[in-house]
């Protein structure tokens, strides 16, 4: 009972070297706005870097943003750490400048939903509480 | 649209059902080519000679960009635009493990002089103007420019193009810096000083809002920002003893063009007229050239959509109508397939045709700025300088751009905008079509460029290569010199990284010798 009434967490993070972050900002205020506990990595964070901080804040979803063309190999790096830092349950999200038929790449390399421009932020944070939810 | 409802520009300044008649100062607007330059900087503006097309571009390696900048030429265009990829700009090698992934991404990867020479290999750099988007490694990039024009016998006197080197902006907005903002701004000037003794051709500097705009910013927010960040790049040339004239007429600026037109129109006037006043009456200069603020324009990458791609074409078009009443320099107009990858040849064409046909056929550039002694664009005019100057004096009072950034303060407001915008698109208060209004059933485009994954793994073995083949002690010798100049902090770093350069030491290293004395920065979390 006690899992279920606790806040979903989330960790914002930028992997890689791009530095557009006001996707990933407006994101991580929706999200809070919407009664989740967000935490923002900041910029230029390798994959390890991101999955020890999941790790460490005890997070459900790790939301990743990206707009420079890395995320085929970024995205995949960090569920990648993620199972390597023993965290294979944190749902892994993803955004940024992502052609479509990229989707379905990252989909099978386990990234459970990709949020594109123009995607309202009420669409994600319900998809978050539906999986979370279903988690718990 | 209910006519009760308050009306705003795109930014949030009140929009009369019908502007009121307004009195016109002379003395506020002069005419075009005279001081406050509120009506261009050119007395006959596009007749004299059309502004500069100038699409950037850049991706992959350095002979796939340079086709592209021949292609570019052919087709008209008139300068070029060079993007360069992250780890280029963030100063790491193409085969450091930070730059995996984004190698040759978004803009060329150049790891040595044997890149740029590649790079720029058959373009008449005597010629044709260069502009280069690089900021943290500027130095760098304007080094290896001049060492491939030295090698083929082009004096550096002889060059002509512009460097972004507005590292203030990485900080509030666009995220590629690598030291702290105080050794930073001692490059940017260690550049602006070298430049206004070597390359009288060269702009030193872009002073961008661009950056800041596409992050979230008001119209008002854009021009306050970026000419509060002016005022910090002049304090610091003149901090190094500098004469005013001696450098501020090759000062350059960069805007954004949303879709707001008319407000588009009236932010580049009053920019104008804002920074004539600020070099003549706070710093005294006396030149009327360096009290013109002449700009570079690219269309807003943010209001292009991914839904119905095309409308983004009329989009582009609006955007770039707008630059040209507001009278720039130069422009880039956006490619309509740009929010979802880099644009392909086809479309790149299309956005450089919309600049030409708006040249030739629209009429617009017949006559210097048409739209002056309109009712609305001289009111908008009026207020966004009233407010934007309110903003420069609270920067001011915070102890300038640079504290004010370190203070997260421009960082903020930049942020409290785009989340508003977010919302009101959320709410329907601000309708975007294809996105949250006129939705159509679509399949997504599959004629988009693809960079090849094999580009990385190239990049990787070439930049080994040249490490392994180059006069190995020379090139230590030369690092080691500007690391010991750059714990100086009365030297001019630009001619030992000229002999880094040369010395075929790597862009990466050059970053690292450098970094060994600054040190890297770490942004404070906006939470």
């Amino acid at each position: 009972m006690s899992a279920i009434s606790r806040p979903i967490r989330v960790l914002i993070a930028k992997p890689g070297l791009d530095g557009h972050d006001r996707g990933a900002l407006v994101v991580a205020r929706a999200l809070r706005d919407a009664g989740m506990e967000v935490i923002y990595t900041g910029l230029r964070q390798s994959p390890a870097q991101i999955a020890q901080a999941a790790v460490q804040e005890d997070v459900d979803v790790v939301g990743l943003s990206s707009l420079s063309g890395a995320h085929r190999t970024l995205f995949p790096a960090v569920v990648e750490a993620l199972r390597a830092a023993g965290a294979p349950e944190v749902l892994v999200i993803g955004g940024g400048v992502i052609p479509a038929e990229d989707i379905p790449a990252l989909r099978s390399a386990g990234i459970a939903a990709v949020f594109t421009p123009g995607t309202p932020t009420a669409e994600i944070v319900a998809f978050l509480s539906g999986e979370v939810g279903a988690k718990r | 649209m209910p006519e009760t409802r308050e009306i705003t520009t795109a930014s949030g300044l009140a929009v009369p059902p019908c502007a009121a008649p307004r009195p016109v100062d002379p003395a506020a607007l002069g005419r075009p080519g005279d001081y406050p330059f509120t009506r261009g900087v050119y007395p006959t503006m596009y007749r004299g000679r059309l502004w500069t097309k100038r699409q950037d571009a850049g991706f992959g390696d350095a002979e796939e960009s340079n086709r592209r900048y021949r292609y570019l030429l052919e087709q008209g265009q008139t300068g070029l635009s060079v993007a360069f990829d992250l780890p280029t700009q963030i100063g790491y090698d193409s085969d450091h493990a930070m730059a995996q992934g984004e190698v040759g991404r978004v803009g060329v990867a150049i790891d040595s002089l044997e890149d740029m020479a590649r790079l720029l290999d058959g373009l008449p750099l005597d010629r044709v103007s260069i502009s280069m988007t690089i900021n943290a490694t500027a130095a760098t990039l304007l080094a290896l420019t001049v060492a491939v024009a030295e090698a083929r016998g082009i004096a550096t006197s002889a060059l002509s193009g512009t460097l972004q080197n507005d590292i203030l902006k990485e900080y509030a907005a666009r995220g590629t810096y690598i030291y702290p903002p105080g050794p930073s701004m001692r490059l940017c000037t260690d550049v602006i000083a070298w430049c206004s003794e070597h390359a009288p051709r060269w702009n030193p500097i872009s002073i961008s809002g661009y950056h800041m705009r596409e992050a979230g910013c008001t119209a008002v927010q854009e021009v306050a920002f970026t000419l509060a960040d002016g005022i910090a790049y002049v304090d610091a040339a003149l901090g190094r003893g500098l004469p005013v004239d001696s450098f501020a007429p090759r000062l350059s600026f960069f805007f954004n063009a949303q879709m707001d037109v008319l407000e588009e129109v009236a932010k580049y006037r009053a920019a104008r007229r804002m920074w004539a006043r600020i070099m003549r009456d706070r710093f005294g200069a006396k030149d009327p050239r360096s009290m013109m603020l002449r700009f570079h324009v690219q269309t807003a990458g943010s209001a292009l959509t991914a839904q119905q791609v095309d409308n983004n074409v009329v989009r582009v078009a609006l955007q770039a109508l707008a630059a040209v009443l507001g009278g720039c320099q130069s422009l880039h107009t956006n490619a309509k397939d740009e929010a979802l990858a880099l644009p392909t040849e086809e479309s790149v064409r299309v956005a450089l045709r919309t600049q030409q046909i708006i040249a030739h056929e629209s009429g617009v550039a017949l006559s210097a700025d048409p739209l002056a002694g309109s009712f609305y664009v001289e009111e908008l005019t009026d207020r966004i300088e009233a407010e934007a100057e309110a903003l420069v004096a609270r920067i001011d009072s915070l102890g300038g751009a640079v504290d004010a950034i370190a203070h997260g303060v421009v960082q903020r407001e930049i942020q409290e905008s785009a989340y508003r915008t977010q919302r009101e698109i959320e709410a329907h208060e601000r309708l975007v079509v294809g996105v949250n209004a006129y939705q159509a059933e679509e399949e997504p485009p599959s004629d988009i460029l693809r960079i090849d994954p094999a580009l990385e793994r190239r990049q990787i073995e070439r930049v080994r290569d040249v490490r392994a083949r180059r006069d190995g002690p020379a090139a230590a010798a030369a690092l080691s010199a500007l690391e010991k100049a750059a714990a100086d902090p009365a030297a001019n770093l630009m001619p030992f990284v000229l002999d880094a350069v040369r010395a075929l030491a790597t862009v990466g290293e050059i970053a690292d010798a450098l970094r060994r004395v600054f040190g890297e920065y770490t942004a404070p979390s906006p939470f």
